[in-house]
């Protein structure tokens, strides 16, 4: 039997408790929440990623999207009861295990794509799943792309750099990988 | 040495930011007990009766406190931040409303529990009793007075102030031709997507208090903190954790929750939180831009403004906790890049039951901008001139510089513009945007009936206002250097922007250099984070101190090399006499050096040792000497330095729904020499959009009662990506300032300046109706079609 990770401060108050079960980042997490607790919030103060941010708590600017079941999704709009079982990705979860940045994230840094961050996890999540769906978008689907999430900092323009970046990236290191793999097999007679 | 100075750095900052490992101030204090408010849902009442018997029923609930349970410094109004002789009716709130309330969303009672959830529960069930007064809602009825905000304050005027160069009255009234506006410009909000946020800590064996808080001021926000606790500073910390965004409203200070929440913290001895929610950030902290003006201006045939008259006033808002600031911008920096021969301007500062006003990027120059560049439109077009050569006609010229506007700038010092080229810009901007060929493309648009405008706008900003700021560069003994300077950062890449200026003092490289700012435990004083301030005084600030620990660590390296400290260079780390790679020592090892030893702490400490050598005639360290590899220094210019620029733009206005698109904007911009082009270009974009969400977009919008109707990003339109340009053009002329040792001017705000002006202008031009008020929405524009009609 798995233990929550964190107790809330709820079960001292004699609300009702729930547990959700969730793999997060591809760990299995457990949290025991009341039904109103939201998943934004279960994620920041139960499972205590707080790379995920909540800007609006209303649906509209995009900061708490995380990707549920690999589809980009606004937490604060959620029950974390109703995700129950779920496969989450959060900001935390994008960069490969040996720390190296994901083409997202490596695009946002190259092209001055944040400011002061806040609204940088939703931007990363919903791109990195745009991305999968359009991984050659022209400018028209860039801007589509980006089209719901709320930035007050940059004004968009190095963020639309970003997407287009990082889907080079993208590409470079798919095509590095298969090059790697080519070389990697022995040659033979076909 | 090869510079960073100029480069395109890749932000510090980026790496923690990208991995969600970033640091705001929800992020802390996990096990902390929640606050939340009890707020005012009216925009004035008296209140008769609090009753907390309810809430008390609630599970989790650790406290709930009113007014009448403050402390005395903390039952007393906050502080008047920046006081002003013209502000003879100066009012600012009560941290827990006092028996009244004078805006929607003024906190009135404190709940503390064991989470938020809780937290708000409690809160729902106080039952606060109002008696209604009537609320003043908009200029028009603060001017009518028929009702007033404070009893106490007649006519609902904080203020009235004037100032003048030259007989205006008398350059009017002798002008060829003389031309009247009214002007007006609606409310805004900073919104950043982070709101509000303070956690506080105390420490009762210890008896010290740590606060965090998501502020543009952490020894603002220590002197202010102490001062209504009762502290000494020294027991006082506050710390600026990664900040969502500033844009103005975490200027001020102390927000009622910024002294409640660390007394809770105090009183109950343990951690306590409070994090703004938006709805309350738009009805609980500060509003902007709300002004109505009446222009009289006389000019000659040429278009030259003989005598400028202005008279405004300024919606306040129910408080001035800062002041008189945003009038005073907006009264001197109207001027713009012009020489009017006489000026005079009058402003009332009035209040309103409404949120209170105070500075959000750009800080009153929006709306002086507004109304200088539509009095340079309104000119062109009854004399029928080209509107930039009206513009050209009144510039002040380039060796007119240093210019003396004759007036009092906002830091009570002469405004006295130090450099600037605005002839030079107006060529850029005109080139760039094809001024001169746009009557081609304008028929070739109307021939497919298409209407199109292009509009041009300047501006001149007063940027690196002091009084001064600090830095303290130290090298560690790794040979790693650790800055601070005490202004706080929102987003702008001070860390980045720091470290390449040390980091070319120093000869070291830039991933060595780690830069903290806002934390008064690395240091102490300072002013905070606002009208574009960083690079010119903390710039300055910390070069002057990077130069102090060069030269002590050339001065300790000479004595150890036994050369002369003018033979010395350091470079990629190294301490070497120049150009001889092979002669040199580290600068952690100099760093060793600089700090004699009893004891070692590792092998590479034993070099400092006492019996390791060293001239025995002399004390270890000189009497006018100190240990270590260090400089601190302060900058405090004379007065602020003048950046300036210009903004064209190319509109569509369509013939049916009146949406306006913007089909090209163009930025030439000067802000002295740039440190990081990347990040003056990131600010440059930021601030052009928020300028395009203000003119076009955002407006706070208060119903008669006091209501704020659009509290919720679902209505008030902030920009998505749809809403700004395709491409903002930008180019840069570079105009030093000689007021500091950069050469640096402010660039943070400059984007959102001219944002209403031009875009006027360019609708304006593209209907042929006149723009008088902004922002302009599709309605607002099919309005006045159908009024021209």
């Amino acid at each position: 039997m798995s233990s929550p990770d964190v107790l809330h401060g709820a079960e001292l108050h004699g609300e009702e408790l729930h547990e959700v079960r969730l793999i997060v980042n591809g760990a299995a997490r457990m949290a025991r929440v009341p039904a109103r607790r939201l998943l934004s919030d279960c994620i920041r103060h139960d499972l205590r990623l707080t790379g995920t941010h909540v800007g609006c708590e209303h649906g509209v600017c995009g900061a708490c999207t995380i990707l549920l079941d690999g589809a980009p999704v606004r937490s604060c709009l959620l029950l974390a009861v109703s995700a129950d079982g779920a496969d989450i990705t959060t900001v935390e979860g994008l960069a490969e295990p040996d720390g190296t940045l994901s083409p997202v994230q490596q695009a946002f840094s190259e092209c001055h794509g944040l400011q002061c961050g806040f609204c940088t996890p939703g931007f990363l999540t919903t791109i990195t799943a745009g991305l999968l769906a359009v991984p050659n978008p022209d400018d028209e689907q860039a801007r589509e792309m980006i089209g719901g999430n709320l930035c007050r900092c940059t004004g968009y323009q190095n963020i639309l750099a970003s997407v287009h970046r990082a889907a080079e990236i993208t590409r470079d290191r798919a095509s590095r990988g298969a090059g790697q793999e080519a070389a990697a097999t022995p040659a033979g007679p076909p | 040495m090869s510079s960073l100075f100029g480069s395109r750095v890749q932000r510090v900052e980026d790496d923690r930011l990208i991995r969600g490992r970033g640091a705001y101030l929800d992020d802390l204090g996990a096990d902390a007990l929640a606050a939340a408010f009890v707020r005012s849902p009216l925009a004035h009442a008296r209140i008769t009766d609090i009753d907390v018997s309810r809430a008390l029923e609630v599970p989790g609930l650790v406290a709930i406190y009113t007014h009448q349970d403050l402390p005395t410094r903390l039952a007393e109004p906050l502080p008047l931040l920046i006081p002003h002789p013209a502000l003879t009716h100066g009012r600012t709130p009560y941290a827990l409303a006092n028996g009244e309330v004078n805006h929607v969303g003024e906190a009135v009672v404190m709940v503390v529990a064991a989470d938020r959830y809780l937290a708000e529960d409690a809160a729902d069930l106080v039952d606060v009793s109002y008696e209604p007064l009537p609320a003043v809602v908009g200029l028009d009825a603060a001017r009518a007075a028929v009702h007033l905000v404070h009893d106490d304050v007649p006519g609902n005027r904080a203020a009235n102030a004037a100032q003048e160069h030259g007989d205006t009255a008398a350059a009017i009234a002798s002008a060829p031709h003389v031309l009247e506006l009214d002007l007006e410009i609606e409310r805004s909000a900073s919104t950043p997507l982070e709101g509000r946020g303070v956690l506080a800590q105390w420490d009762e064996q210890q008896r010290r208090l740590v606060v965090w808080t998501s502020t543009q001021t952490s020894t603002g926000v220590r002197a202010a903190v102490a001062a209504k606790l009762g502290l000494d500073l020294t027991q006082v910390d506050v710390i600026t954790p990664d900040v969502g965004g500033g844009f103005g409203v975490k200027i001020v200070h102390p927000w009622p929750e910024e002294v409640l929440v660390p007394w809770a913290a105090q009183v109950l001895g343990k951690p306590v939180k409070f994090t703004e929610d938006r709805r309350e950030h738009f009805i609980a902290s500060a509003h902007e831009r709300g002004q109505q003006h009446h222009v009289t201006v006389g000019y000659d045939d040429e278009g030259r403004i003989l005598g400028l008259d202005v008279r405004f006033w300024h919606d306040n808002g129910a408080y001035v906790p800062y002041g008189l600031i945003v009038p005073i911008v907006t009264s001197t920096q109207l001027l713009g890049p012009y020489k009017p021969a006489a000026y005079r301007v009058e402003f009332d500062s009035l209040y309103t039951n409404t949120v209170l006003v105070t500075p959000y990027r750009g800080a009153g120059r929006p709306q002086g901008c507004f109304v200088m560049e539509r009095t340079m439109d309104a000119i062109a077009a009854a004399l029928c001139l080209d509107r930039t050569l009206v513009r050209e006609r009144n510039f002040i010229q380039p060796g007119e510089m240093p210019y003396d506007q004759g007036l009092i700038f906002q830091d009570g010092r002469p405004l006295i513009y130090d450099s600037g080229d605005y002839p030079a810009m107006l060529s850029k901007i005109k080139d760039m945007i094809g001024w001169d060929k746009f009557g081609s493309l304008r028929d070739a648009a109307a021939a497919e009936g298409r209407r199109i405008g292009i509009g041009l706008a300047c501006y001149v900003e007063g940027t690196g206002v002091g009084p001064y700021e600090g830095g303290h560069v130290m090298v560690e003994t790794s040979g790693k250097v650790k800055v601070a300077t005490g202004l706080t950062s929102q987003g702008q890449g001070h860390q980045t922007m720091l470290a390449q200026l040390v980091a070319d003092e120093l000869g070291v490289p830039i991933t060595d250099v780690e830069v903290v700012t806002g934390d008064t435990r690395r240091f102490g004083y300072a002013v905070g984070t606002f009208a574009s301030r960083t690079a010119v005084m903390s710039g300055s600030a910390v070069t002057l101190a990077a130069r102090k620990a060069k030269d002590k660590a050339l001065r300790v390296a000479a004595d150890a090399l036994e050369v002369s400290p003018a033979d010395l260079e350091i470079t990629g780390g190294m301490v070497q006499v120049k150009g001889d790679p092979d002669s040199g020592i580290s600068l952690g090892t100099v760093a060793v050096l600089s700090n004699p030893l009893r004891y070692a702490f590792d092998d590479a400490a034993k070099a400092a040792t006492q019996f390791a050598g060293g001239d025995m005639s002399k004390p270890p360290v000189a009497p006018d000497d100190e240990p270590g590899i260090e400089g601190r220094a302060y900058f405090s210019p004379v007065r602020s330095t003048f950046a300036g620029g210009m903004h064209a733009a190319i509109v569509e206005t369509d013939p049916d729904t009146a949406e306006v698109t913007i089909l090209r904007y163009c930025v030439v911009h000067d802000c002295g020499k740039l440190i990081n082009p990347l990040i003056v270009e990131g600010q440059i974009h930021g601030g052009v959009a928020q300028g395009v969400g203000g003119a076009l977009y955002e407006r706070i919008a208060y119903d008669e009662a006091g209501q704020l109707v659009n509290a919720s990003f679902m209505d008030f339109l902030m920009p998505y990506v749809s809403e700004v340009p395709r491409e903002i053009e930008i180019d840069h002329l570079e105009t030093p300032s000689p007021l500091n040792p950069l050469g640096v001017k402010g660039a943070g705000e400059a984007g959102v300046i001219p944002g209403s002006a031009v875009l006027a202008a360019a609708v304006e031009d593209a209907e042929a109706i006149p723009i008088r008020s902004m922002p302009l929405s599709p309605s607002d524009l099919f309005e006045l079609r159908r009024a021209d009609r």
